[in-house]
């Protein structure tokens, strides 16, 4: 897995479950998703869900911190601490 | 004698008796009773010097933070009247509820610039923004006022509210069945005997150490201030449940022993501790409303906080707390949102307001000094609401909720009279959102209905009917959804149909669609 594909999967399931839309600079890589009112608490729990099972990556309880989920690269950050 | 009929009274005398106990936390940063006292009193002096005159409402739109407390109490010293709008709310409704509540002045952030900026110029009553963060450069139509100039003006003399008890102080917006929210209007004398006898059934006292991370903008929210304040104890703000590790690391660290939650928050709780056991010793007190909280759910939340009491209430925005029951009773009565609040009653009345007895079921009414005052500027939807003709002299409110009570007192719900749909503990009004999918262009019909689902309560799902050539599909209807309203009334699915089924008066027909 490339740090370009996870990049990728990544802003397609925000941007087709959130978003609703195929317009890529709808979301910026460092929005935070909290701030802007792209996820609120249960869209959160959805995209661990979606690490889960994309990534094969299981998110701990002490990890549900806006340093490891709240934007594009916070993300991708934490998968690379995953591998 | 300590007087405190104003809900500002309670922050005089807190900040009389104990200037440099700590009132608020938000992150790492402490803010005493002296820092709330004065900030708000500096807010209080800028509306009054700009002519705030008593009575007349002021909007605060902002997320949960430090500068939404001196602001609430800024407002009633003012002798205004607040009102608290979701931060997450869209430019339509924000307009709608400026424009609504004639609301003088907004307290906001730069954060949601983005949102009340498009809509001053159609809100003609207000006269100016005071905001908190960063600096606003925009050309704007109203008076852009950084808070921090507002709270760099020393107060020379105490600014005093100049209000009775009977006075307003303030609309609490709620969804209505007709679409438009409704500003639920109360009166001090309302919000502290609510206080008291929240405080009375939790059995609370100044030591308590209040967290609170859901939206202020809710009742439930609002009164953790509003107890806290009134206790001279210690509130917890937090921005938000959504990352649960952050809201721990405060649990542990401020030692909160008040934790206020919904179902979802609990199922979120509980799913993690499954993962990862959790523990919080801190915790003495745990509180849930807004939707039933699964009797399964019960034992597993005493392992998680071993010392606390569970309480399990149920009520709305218009009396804002109905029922709670006794933590000692849980398990007796597992079903149960419990008896009526400290000095208030409860009964059930069939359709012609004659009194059922135990186990019938019938509508709901409600009395006591907790009842709302009827709805802002709407005094048909506040006739349907407060019985007038059933004790001399008084207003009971009809809850337009079905429930039973049982021979010791306790309420059951059976089900809602209209068909208001509640999802993650929110009130949604199908028609609120049936106007957003109806100014779709290529949209023919549109109706919304809540589907039950055992973690939301109920999920919001969307039947349309389009135009051949509209190229709409669910995704685009979706998109055009959620820029227009907050993120809980978004509808989870949109089915699309050649039409939708009509009732013999060619009504859309909700009950064929459930089916």
């Amino acid at each position: 897995m490339t740090a370009n594909s996870a990049r990728e999967q990544l802003r397609q399931f925000i941007l087709n479950n959130y978003l609703f839309t195929d317009e890529q600079s709808a979301l910026a890589d460092d929005a935070s998703f909290l701030d802007n009112g792209i996820l609120d608490s249960m869209g959160i729990l959805e995209l661990i869900d979606f690490l889960d099972e994309t990534f094969n990556v299981k998110v701990a309880g002490d990890e549900l911190v806006p340093e490891n989920l709240d934007s594009i690269n916070s993300v991708l950050k934490f998968l690379a601490t995953k591998n | 004698m300590d007087i405190r009929r104003l809900l500002s009274d309670s922050l005089s005398l807190a900040f009389a008796n104990q200037p440099d106990a700590i009132a608020v936390t938000v992150g790492e940063q402490d803010y005493t009773y002296r820092d709330l006292y004065e900030q708000s009193q500096s807010i209080a002096a800028y509306l009054r010097e700009q002519g705030l005159k008593p009575g007349e409402r002021v909007a605060i739109f902002m997320e949960n933070s430090w500068p939404i407390v001196p602001s609430i109490f800024g407002v009633l010293y003012a002798g205004g009247v607040f009102l608290v709008i979701n931060h997450l709310t869209k430019a339509h409704k924000l307009a709608y509820i400026l424009q609504d509540s004639g609301a003088q002045f907004l307290l906001s952030d730069a954060v949601v610039a983005g949102q009340f900026l498009p809509v001053l110029s159609q809100c003609e009553e207000l006269r100016a923004v005071i905001y908190a963060g960063a600096t606003l450069a925009a050309d704007c139509h109203k008076p852009l006022v950084p808070l921090a100039s507002v709270l760099s003006v020393p107060v020379v003399s105490e600014v005093k509210p100049l209000r009775i008890n009977l006075d307003l102080a303030a609309l609490i917006y709620t969804s209505g069945s007709t679409g438009d929210p409704k500003g639920v209007m109360m009166t001090h004398a309302n919000m502290v005997f609510t206080c008291d006898s929240l405080i009375e059934y939790l059995r609370l006292d100044a030591s308590a150490r209040i967290l609170c991370f859901l939206p202020l903008a809710f009742d439930y929210g609002l009164y953790q201030i509003l107890m806290a304040v009134r206790l001279g104890a210690r509130l917890i703000v937090c921005k938000s449940f959504a990352f649960p590790a952050q809201v721990f690391n405060e649990i542990n660290r401020t030692q909160a022993s008040v934790f206020p939650g919904v179902p979802t928050v609990f199922s979120t709780l509980i799913g993690i501790h499954h993962k990862t056991p959790l523990c919080f010793p801190s915790v003495t007190r745990v509180t849930n409303t807004a939707a039933a909280l699964p009797p399964e759910y019960v034992p597993i939340l005493k392992t998680i906080f071993p010392n606390a009491l569970i309480y399990k209430m149920y009520g709305l925005t218009e009396c804002k707390r109905v029922s709670y029951l006794e933590p000692e009773d849980a398990e007796r009565f597992p079903t149960s949102v419990g008896k009526a609040i400290p000095g208030t009653q409860v009964f059930i009345l069939d359709e012609n307001r004659q009194a059922l007895g135990p186990n019938q079921m019938g509508t709901l009414y409600v009395r006591g000094a907790h009842v709302m005052q009827g709805y802002w500027n709407k005094p048909q939807e506040t006739a349907k609401m407060l019985v007038k003709d059933l004790i001399p002299g008084e207003n009971i409110l009809c809850a337009q909720d079905q429930f039973m009570l049982d021979e010791w007192g306790n309420l059951y719900f059976c089900g809602r009279v209209d068909d208001i749909i509640k999802s993650r503990g929110e009130k949604v009004s199908p028609v609120e959102v049936e106007n957003v999918l109806y100014r779709i262009p290529g949209v023919r019909e549109a109706a919304v209905l809540g589907i039950d689902d055992p973690l939301e309560g109920q999920t919001i799902k969307a039947f349309v009917a389009i135009d051949a050539d509209s190229g709409l599909d669910e995704k685009k209807i979706r998109q055009f959804c959620t820029a227009h309203l907050e993120n809980f009334m978004v509808p989870k699915v949109v089915e699309i149909r050649e039409s939708l089924p009509k009732t013999d008066s060619n009504k859309i027909s909700k009950k064929d669609l459930r089916s």
